[in-house]
């Protein structure tokens, strides 16, 4: 690696990267423990959406939990927790009709609040800048900086203005180097520079291999005759075939919006599943279209979350820095819920780091981080579920038995913890899984992928090299085009990939890197793992309002 | 003297401030929807930055002071205060300061024109640089209202801009060809698209801008009264545009254009 000098550099105490809820309460907690005890701490955090929030998309049904923790006064603050959670159902689909669940006690939501979370973060944003964070959204972390003895020194942001060439343009601009005593990675599920720490650290030895899901979602305005707000409705089943892991969230917002969406397991086994025409088929369900008619869609977007759980966490320290949030994997899978184990692991980290910057010989790890993260409630509560997501390998209705089982008999405390595979190596060949024909899409309820897009308000300075690289350009079309059927102009949510010159029997890869959502899944999904999400110029992906 | 900067050529001034208004509009990658009650376009928690056009108008004048035509360019927005960030941006672009005249009023171009007019009486500054439009409501009557209340000649369009021995000679972009105006200062210049490219706030200058000097002025300390003269009625998302139809052959078509359509 060369050095460069052409760039700026400045020192922090702490540089977090990501405006999530994760890397926002690390930054407020931090500040809180330095007004608290009358000491300074220069605190950096870099978003690479435009603004704080413009990228974060989720159900979602939060548990205020975490919340409380760090603002007990939350509510005097002004949070935007406007819709207490009400009626809970639980459904799963056939076809034609549809059979209530009874609601496992993980999936019970008496307490929690029906939000946005773009809009939490935007609020822990303003709090975050109120306590004296320095944040700058539209900037992207592209590099991990690393010190003569390998611990990590910090980030650099990405050069803007290089051409599609990879050459610097006329109106180049070199990125900027950020120096931190700890850099907290907070990226959010497959983190780019996180999965280089991974490499780099061997983080993930001895731990299973991360499993994904993909969410897919939108906001509609319904008419205000069929809204009610707090209603929650869970289903599983039809659309899915019950080998695939996933289903759908239908959640009544104030003013009549309704947020509505499908995750689908990224360990599914057909490449010509479409997890974008399944959530678009879902809706036409009976059950389901019925909230739709005279309403309109106002916002689209999608995003992978991690699925893993307890045996997937990776070490989460290393020299320099640590991991908080999604891009470790804190995610509660039964209780479909992240956010407030985001929230607590960025506290507990915040609290680790704290200390440890005033400790004398202290070190360039944080380690008390992994060691506190053991004892809060976090852990406990990952540990109690972790064998709810890999039963699913019997299929839905084997899981539904063995998820009551691990619950009720054993509580979450089974002698056993079952594993889970990568799931890029689940792709089943192209001729060994039967087609999928989905319905086209009407107009009304359902649409294409590039009139969803287009809702998501995704732009990408056009002249840029794409964000998507290939390692072998050549395994596009003699792998994945050859024996999955190019899965990847199917997982792809956005309609980044499409297959061109079919009909001139010379197929070749276009790559449409503008209409990325960084929803990750081809990082993820792709068979080789040849396809490599990188950052693109700071400010570019999804302007996601209230999602 | 001779100075050469940017492709413009400039000869050496009395010191002289530059005033650039800066508006904080809906970003131009939000798709915009107008409320379900009729009553406007909904902004809440969609991103706002700075006016396209205004952006160049910053780049114009900061170019003009880097040349050494100007001695401070002086940004200025009119609004609610998360304008601030607008005006950010702008000093991050390379504005000396910034005067944030705060009011949650919704403002309409005659309001901000005698907000600006009462800016230059204090500030009393040589040019003022405006984008030619604010994305928003399209409006094209700030830069005017303002030259005509000051009784300042205006140029507006630029498509280059020129400033020597206390002219400025303004190319503009008109239906035919290329205009080019000679007008005296003190003067109004508005920024067409091919003005200039902007560059961009770096992540250091945006640091750098955190600390430059932001003032906060209320409409009353100005003695301005900014009370909307105008009432929206509504506002309506166009019709949507119906399904075409494939007619066999000329005569057909012929027959609906003048039976159907009744346009011929």
């Amino acid at each position: 690696m060369t050095m460069r000098t052409d760039r700026d550099a400045m020192e922090y105490d702490v540089v977090i990267i990501g405006g999530g809820p994760s890397g926002l309460s690390t930054a407020i907690r931090i500040k809180q423990l330095a007004e608290q005890s009358g000491k300074e701490v220069s605190v950096c955090l870099l978003e690479k959406g435009s603004e704080i929030g413009a990228h974060i998309l989720s159900g979602a049904v939060l548990e205020p939990h975490a919340l409380a923790e760090l603002f007990p006064d939350w509510q005097e603050r002004g949070a935007p927790l406007n819709t207490p959670a009400g009626e809970d159902r639980l459904l799963f689909l056939t076809e034609t009709g549809s059979y209530k669940l009874p609601t496992p006690p993980q999936m019970g939501n008496h307490g929690n609040y029906i939000i946005s979370l773009g809009n939490l973060a935007r609020w822990l944003g303003e709090q975050a800048e109120a306590l004296g964070v320095e944040i700058y959204p539209g900037f992207a972390a592209a590099e991990v900086l690393y010190h003569e003895d390998g611990s990590v020194k910090g980030v650099a942001t990405g050069d803007l203005g290089i051409g599609k060439d990879g050459q610097p343009g006329h109106n180049f601009q070199p990125g900027m180097e950020l120096h931190a005593r700890q850099t907290i990675f907070a990226e959010g599920c497959r983190g780019s520079l996180t999965k280089e720490l991974f490499a780099k650290f061997n983080l993930r030895d001895g731990v299973d291999p991360q499993t994904y899901g993909i969410g897919i979602k939108e906001l509609w305005e319904i008419d205000p005759a069929k809204h009610q707000p707090g209603l929650i409705v869970h289903t599983v089943g039809w659309p899915l075939q019950s080998d695939t892991y996933g289903g759908s969230f239908l959640y009544h917002l104030e003013n009549n919006l309704v947020s509505i969406g499908m995750v689908v397991g990224l360990d599914y086994k057909n490449p010509w599943l479409s997890p974008y025409e399944e959530f678009q088929r879902y809706k036409t369900h009976p059950a389901i279209r019925g909230f739709f008619e005279g309403a309109r869609r106002i916002s689209y977007g999608a995003r992978a979350l991690s699925e893993g759980g307890y045996q997937s966490i990776p070490k989460l320290t290393f020299p320099g820095g640590l991991l908080i949030g999604d891009t470790a994997g804190f995610l509660n899978v039964p209780k479909i819920k992240g956010t407030h184990m985001a929230m607590k692991s960025g506290m507990v980290a915040a609290e680790a780091v704290f200390e440890h910057l005033f400790k004398d010989n202290a070190g360039a790890e944080a380690t008390e981080y992994a060691e506190q993260i053991k004892k809060s409630w976090l852990w406990d509560e990952l540990y109690k579920v972790r064998n709810i997501r890999p039963a699913f390998k019997w299929g839905l209705f084997g899981a539904l038995a063995y998820g009551a089982i691990d619950t009720y008999v054993f509580k979450g405390k089974a002698p056993w913890t079952m594993h889970h595979h990568d799931d890029h190596s689940q792709l089943g060949d192209k001729n060994s899984h039967p087609k999928i024909a989905y319905p086209k899409p009407d107009g009304q309820l359902t649409f294409d992928r590039l009139s969803s897009v287009f809702l998501s308000a995704t732009n990408h300075e056009e002249n840029q090299q794409t964000h998507l690289r290939l390692k072998d350009e050549s395994i596009a079309i003699s792998v994945n085009y050859a024996k999955y059927g190019a899965p990847e102009t199917r997982y792809c949510p956005a309609g980044v990939y499409e297959i061109l010159g079919e009909d001139e029997g010379k197929p070749r890869l276009q790559i449409n890197g503008q209409n990325c959502l960084h929803c990750k899944t081809c990082d993820i999904k792709d068979p080789t793992q040849n396809i490599n999400w990188t950052v693109p110029e700071g400010g570019g992906g999804p302007n996601y309002p209230n999602m | 003297m001779l100075w050469l900067a940017g492709g413009c050529v400039f000869e050496k001034e009395n010191p002289m401030k530059i005033l650039v208004p800066v508006k904080r509009v809906v970003d131009y990658n939000v798709k915009v929807r107008v409320k379900a009650d009729g009553t406007g376009v909904d902004l809440a928690n969609v991103k706002m930055s700075m006016n396209p056009f205004d952006e160049i108008a910053i780049e114009e004048a900061v170019r003009l002071k880097e040349a050494g035509i100007a001695t401070e360019v002086i940004a200025v927005s009119c609004g609610v205060a998360a304008c601030q960030e607008t005006l950010r941006t702008a000093m991050a672009i390379g504005a000396d300061r910034g005067i944030l005249v705060e009011t949650d009023v919704d403002l309409q171009p005659l309001a901000v024109a005698k907000l600006l007019q009462a800016l230059c009486a204090k500030e009393q500054p040589q040019i003022v640089i405006c984008g030619k439009q604010a994305i928003d409501d399209d409006a094209n009557q700030t830069g005017q209202m303002l030259a005509a209340l000051q009784n300042w000649p205006q140029a507006t369009f630029a498509s280059k801009v020129v400033i020597a021995n206390g002219k400025a000679s303004v190319t503009r972009e008109i239906d035919g060809g290329l205009e080019t105006l000679e007008i005296s200062l003190p003067a109004v210049v508005s920024t067409d698209l091919r003005l200039n490219e902007p560059r961009y706030a770096t992540l250091p200058n945006i640091m750098k801008a955190k600390k430059k000097p932001l003032d906060t002025v209320k409409p009353a300390d100005l003695g301005v009264d900014v009370t909307p003269r105008l009432t929206t009625l509504k506002v309506a998302e166009p019709a949507k545009r119906s399904a075409g139809i494939r007619v066999a052959d000329v005569a057909e078509l012929v027959n609906k254009l003048k039976n159907e359509a009744k346009v011929i």
